[in-house]
């Protein structure tokens, strides 16, 4: 074990995935020698060189269409875009070709590609460094949608991820890149199953379901919380799709109260699914309303003010879950 | 001085030529025949749709002859039926699809018809999206720098396509690496219902290839020996290291887009025009006039061809459609209990 940044995780999962598996390559814009531009590839070009971690033009779709054609005879490549904002260039090849290749093809061709991107705001990136762009991809049959809350997490996931036989969308909350350390194993096959969520803290009053950056805020909110004797439990979703269900339902059992947060927009936000699931699935189990904390449906500023009233926080989470827990 | 070539050796060249100008021939007739049968099928409402490639079997044929079969990677649109009839794809597999039947060894009957995908015979997997396969080819041209593997990516798409950003990113992407890709561009002058005029500035696909310092030449569609003699020399140059190239098939048009298209943007000048264009039988022809085949020989083709294609037809239409059930099978890979209870089946 050793302490480290979720970015510093991420390089090391890369690099013994690249040392373990001779199919694994890198392509995206800088990631070669810049070493990406959060550095999550840095020294990589070095140990593996320019075939294997390909700087390319400034052509997200080419990227990805040249991933899934890849992958489609026999590399597992890693498509880097620089910002989640940069990847909707490439939704097309993404969405209907990654997505669709096993099923239009009854499992002849498949696409063992993963296609990662930072996102999200708060750190003064305005509209298009700051986007979250996870939903877009939750809505399409054929991908599975990742978004890891810490350092360790990020490096086993995203070790499942590469070793997935299906296209996987990695996004990495850019905030949590650098702003804490954790300890993350060393072991060059230690892998954090994909579809699978994580108590992250037990409590009795309400479970708060959240996923990356989020996580931050709830702990942050749980830690406050329990001051003034409300124990909110923390469910890290860690995938999105697929859903992990059966934690999500046996948290909301315990506890009765759900609050879900994320830092994507409220309106068709993850969220909006796991309430619907809930709903659908849990509703006698449920003492009160489902709640949200998303962002306030709207860009991103580049000025402070503006860009804090539209993103959660750690204070408009523990505000929701008194509200929750007095219902 | 100039070199004598041995009688010897122009008789044998001659006799090669003759016989590979038989053998897109034969495939030709075997194409056109599907060709009229998959639109027959749709008429009598036996198909939900069709697309097919009437006027491009020469430049598909010919350049498809070109590939190592099973060892180059060939990415057709979905036009190209005669693409992957060159390499071995049986009408019969297309006409399951076309029916929608479960044993379709291509799609099991979900794609559109001729929207083939055959990773045993190293054909790519077809979409709707225009220019998609652009990058996949160059992908797979990467791959195979990667893994050490001589094969060479050919990619095949129409004129409508040069217009997406896909196949220019992925032509400079191919280019920039240098990357073993060819790039045919089967030019029929119209994408739908909009003309070159209107779609290709400058109005040559060819010229585009020069602002990516690959050669780009546009050849007759209906000359099988030009474009057989192009396609092997780009495909032997990729192989060797020299990186990609683009040629550009003029072919007419001779169907409407679709089943669904009423072709009414052209005029019947227009549409006589594409008809006349038809390059079958200027090959048959030559063929006539080489003494490759003669008449009796020839309409024996057509017979053989159109009796192959309805009795495969037949053949495919007895085929059950495929069970409700699976509709949500291999959207991801299956997992280890349910590929134990398939082997258990």
């Amino acid at each position: 074990m050793s302490a480290q940044t979720m970015v510093e995780a991420i390089r090391d999962a890369l690099g013994e995935e690249m040392e373990r598996d001779d199919t694994v390559v890198l392509l995206g814009e800088d990631i070669g020698r810049k070493g990406g531009v959060f550095k999550a590839t840095e020294g990589l070009l070095e140990r593996f060189g320019p075939l294997r971690v390909l700087d390319t033009p400034l052509s997200e779709a080419a990227i990805a269409g040249a991933a899934i054609g890849a992958a489609m005879v026999g590399l597992r490549p890693v498509a880097e875009f620089e910002f989640g904002d940069y990847m909707h260039p490439a939704f097309d090849q993404i969405v209907s070709q990654a997505a669709t290749v096993r099923w239009r093809t009854a499992g002849r061709y498949f696409v063992p590609a993963v296609f990662r991107a930072p996102i999200g705001a708060g750190v003064g990136g305005a509209i298009y460094h700051s986007q979250s762009v996870e939903a877009h991809y939750c809505h399409v049959p054929g991908l599975k949608v990742v978004v890891p809350g810490g350092a360790a997490d990020a490096k086993g996931l995203l070790k499942s991820a590469v070793r997935d036989e299906d296209p996987v969308l990695f996004f990495e909350s850019k905030r949590l890149y650098r702003s804490e350390r954790e300890e993350v194993p060393e072991d060059a096959d230690f892998l954090v199953p994909i579809g699978r969520a994580s108590l992250v803290r037990e409590g009795r009053d309400l479970s708060v379901l959240t996923y990356g950056i989020g996580l931050r805020h709830a702990r942050e909110a749980a830690r406050q919380l329990a001051s003034e004797g409300i124990e909110a439990e923390i469910v890290d979703l860690r995938t999105l799709v697929p859903l992990d269900k059966e934690a999500v339902a046996a948290s909301v059992q315990r506890t009765g109260r759900a609050l879900i947060v994320h830092e994507a927009n409220k309106t068709m936000g993850f969220g909006a699914e796991v309430a619907a699931f809930l709903a659908e699935e849990l509703f006698w189990d449920l003492d009160a309303p489902v709640m949200r904390v998303a962002a306030k449906d709207c860009h991103i500023a580049f000025n402070q003010p503006e860009e804090s009233a539209i993103i959660p926080d750690a204070s408009k989470v523990a505000e929701a879950a008194r509200r929750l827990v007095n219902l | 001085m100039l070199q004598q070539v041995p009688k010897a050796e122009l008789d044998e060249r001659a006799r090669e030529e003759r016989s590979f100008l038989r053998r897109v021939y034969e495939l030709a007739v075997r194409a056109r025949r599907l060709d009229e049968r998959l639109w027959t099928l749709y008429r009598q409402g036996a198909t939900g749709f069709v697309l097919t490639g009437r006027g491009h079997e020469i430049a598909q044929i010919a350049s498809a002859f070109a590939l190592r079969p099973g060892y180059d990677y060939a990415w057709p649109y979905y036009r190209d039926i005669c693409v992957s009839l060159t390499l071995g794809v049986t009408p019969f597999e297309m006409l399951l699809g076309a029916f929608g039947r479960a044993d379709d060894p291509h799609s099991s009957g979900r794609q559109l018809p001729l929207h083939l995908a055959d990773p045993l015979r190293r054909i790519g997997s077809v979409s709707s999206v225009i220019g998609a396969q652009v990058a996949h080819a160059v992908g797979a041209a990467y791959a195979a720098r990667v893994r050490g593997e001589g094969w060479v990516s050919v990619c095949w798409f129409g004129d409508g396509a040069s217009s997406e950003g896909i196949t220019h990113e992925a032509m400079n992407l191919a280019a920039l690496h240098r990357l073993a890709v060819v790039f045919i561009c089967e030019n029929n002058g119209w994408a739908i219902g909009v003309p070159l005029s209107e779609q290709v500035a400058g109005g040559s696909v060819a010229a585009r290839a020069a602002a990516y310092a690959m050669p780009g030449r546009r050849l007759d569609g209906g000359d099988a020996l030009g474009i057989f003699r192009a396609t092997s020399e780009a495909v032997e140059a990729a192989r060797a290291g020299a990186g990609p190239s683009l040629l550009e098939l003029m072919v007419p048009r001779m169907v409407p887009h679709s089943s669904q298209d009423d072709d009414a943007y052209r005029t019947a000048e227009q549409k006589q025009q594409a008809l006349a264009a038809d390059p079958v039988p200027p090959l048959r022809a030559r063929l006539l006039e080489l003494g490759a085949i003669d008449a009796e020989e020839d309409a024996r083709l057509w017979d053989e061809a159109a009796r192959e294609m309805s009795a495969a037809a037949e053949r495919a239409r007895a085929y059950p459609l495929p069970p409700a059930e699976r509709a949500r099978l291999h959207l991801y890979a299956l997992s280890d209990g349910q590929r134990a209870e398939r082997a258990e089946r």
